[in-house]
């Protein structure tokens, strides 16, 4: 297996509480890996672990077989609260922009860049508009575009859609789906939404809360592509769900 | 719809007129009144008073003579001078302090113990150190206006929003691309404010260092009359110096409100 990331006996505690215990996850190049838990049970923190923002009290984490220590260029980090990882004084194409000056891009190139990054994610008419004058759903999706930019190999999202209503989720799911699938790129996706998880997943590693611990690991053995109607009513998709949903409840309920 | 307004119509009040006088009618009516207490209880060749008309012919003769023109530059200029200076000192300290929370705690009580000192107070050292002219005034303009630029500064930079110094650092990008590109312009609607604050304080204290010991600008003209025993001119110079302040903070407001009038409503 071709594995990009891979956690070995991470733990974290913080003024003494034990937040994440003896973590453990391997996943491989292009995999789609959802995460998912009761509130509070650390998936953030898992996450920010990876994005190289905080340290593991033990343990390490593995990128391409090199230990995190730092953010990385080649991992982009989709934040759920985009209304403020926008800056909000510049439009879209500013936005877009800022990642690629980061990038080091040649200024020449910003225009092309921009324009291809809009378009992908169907926002080609809107790059002169800053986000206090674009909906939830565009201003992810500008997220979204600006962590692209950075052509990530590891794609970090927190609840991407929780904030948005529901036919702006499902259509943001599918565009994240092909995108992945286009991209080869490794997904890492953090959601409280079971049936999210397993629509969009290749596995869903469920965690335990205090200490965040993974309690089980679901294989999503789901047709591609995905589609909002068939898959959900699947029979597998069906059955991981009632697995998911019980073994959820059973979990937290003790 | 359409059958409804003109039943609305006679219903409105009269049509507004184009300017609304009703702010001019309590000067109007002190100056009125003024008039006629001086009538009254002035004599025309008073030292210690003077009446509203006295006052207009005094104020058209030194507008028109350039007294004012001249006199207004002086200390614009150097209330300007003394701002570009403070305020620019002020805010790469406001920025710096509120970046790096180590910077602040070494300087916070030094900050605390010199930004209430009174600009007068700064008078007689800065005549030792730079005697008489635009030097001096300058001095303790900028003296002054460091305080309130620095502490605003430095609030609007604790401010900048976590989320994005951590999209800054998922970039990678450099502590300078931070500043310029998130910390800044996130800052910039509330450094300006500090900066309109600074320039009406550096007006006030420029006239005062006038007043007080400076011999140029408009507090040495105020001084002037009042030593010559003209009253008429010394309220003159007040009318001016009043009019004077508020076009100076309308400008400033109008500067602001251009610049990020559309911004600030949906940035914050
Ligand atoms: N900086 C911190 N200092 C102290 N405790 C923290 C810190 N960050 C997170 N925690 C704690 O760690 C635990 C896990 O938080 P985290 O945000 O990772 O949960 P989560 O699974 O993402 O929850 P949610 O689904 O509500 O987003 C929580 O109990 C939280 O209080
Ligand atoms: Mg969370």
């Amino acid at each position: 297996m071709d594995r990009v990331i891979q956690f070995s006996n991470v733990s974290l505690a913080i003024g003494g509480r034990h937040i994440l215990d003896d973590i453990n996850i391997d996943i491989a190049r292009g995999e789609f890996v959802a995460i998912v838990g009761p509130s509070g049970c650390g998936k953030t923190t898992l996450l920010r672990l990876l994005a190289g923002l905080a340290a593991p009290s033990s343990g390490e984490i593995l990128l391409d077989g090199t230990p995190v220590r730092a953010p990385r260029q080649d991992v982009a980090v989709v934040f759920q609260d985009y209304g403020k990882a926008l800056l909000p004084w510049r439009t879209a194409s500013g936005n877009i922009a800022l990642a690629l000056e980061a990038m080091n891009v040649p200024r020449d190139q910003w225009p092309a860049r921009i324009a291809e990054l809009l378009a992908t994610m169907g926002l080609e008419r809107d790059g002169d508009k800053r986000p206090g004058e674009m909906s939830g759903g565009m201003q992810q999706r500008l997220q979204i575009a600006r962590c692209l930019a950075q052509q990530p190999g590891v794609l970090l999202m927190d609840e991407p859609f929780g904030a948005l209503d529901a036919i702006t989720r499902q259509l943001l799911q599918d565009e994240v789906l092909a995108l992945a699938e286009r991209t080869g790129m490794t997904v890492f996706f953090v959601t409280h939404d079971l049936e999210e998880a397993i629509y969009l997943g290749n596995r869903v590693v469920a965690l335990n809360a205090s200490p965040g611990r993974v309690a089980r690991t679901f294989p999503i053995d789901l047709p591609h592509p995905r589609d909002q109607l068939s898959t959900r009513e699947h029979p597998t998709f069906l059955e991981l769900r009632h697995d998911l949903f019980s073994f959820i409840k059973g979990g937290t309920g003790k | 719809m359409n059958q409804a307004a003109p039943l609305r119509q006679p219903i409105r009040a009269a049509r507004p007129l184009p300017v609304d006088l009703r702010p001019f009618l309590l000067p109007l009516a002190v100056v009125g009144l003024a008039e006629v207490m001086a009538l009254l209880f002035v004599p025309a060749d008073s030292f210690s008073l003077a009446a509203p008309h006295q006052i207009a012919v005094e104020f058209a003769r030194m507008l028109v003579d350039g007294t004012f023109l001249v006199r207004t530059l002086e200390t614009l200029g150097a209330a300007m001078a003394g701002l570009a200076l403070g305020g620019l000192l002020g805010l790469a300290a406001g920025v710096m302090l509120g970046l790096s929370e180590a910077a602040d705690k070494v300087t916070s009580m030094t900050v605390e113990v010199l930004r209430p000192m009174p600009p007068t107070a700064l008078i007689p050292l800065s005549l030792l150190v730079f005697g008489f002219g635009l030097t001096m005034e300058i001095a303790i303009v900028a003296f002054t206006t460091i305080w309130p630029v620095l502490v605003l500064g430095r609030a609007a930079v604790r401010e900048t929003e976590p989320r994005l110094m951590e999209v800054a650092k998922v970039l990678r990008m450099s502590f300078f691309r931070r500043l310029t590109r998130i910390v800044i312009p996130g800052a910039i609607p509330r450094i300006f404010v500090a900066f309109r604050l600074a320039a009406a304080i550096a007006l006030i204290v420029s006239v005062t260092v006038e007043i007080v010991a400076n011999p140029r600008g408009l507090g040495y003209g105020m001084m002037l009359s009042s030593q010559a025993l003209r009253p008429a001119t010394a309220f003159a110079f007040l009318v001016w110096i009043a009019i004077v302040g508020w076009g100076f903070n309308r400008v400033l407001i109008l500067v602001e409100r251009h610049l990020f009038g559309g911004l600030q409503g949906d940035a914050r």
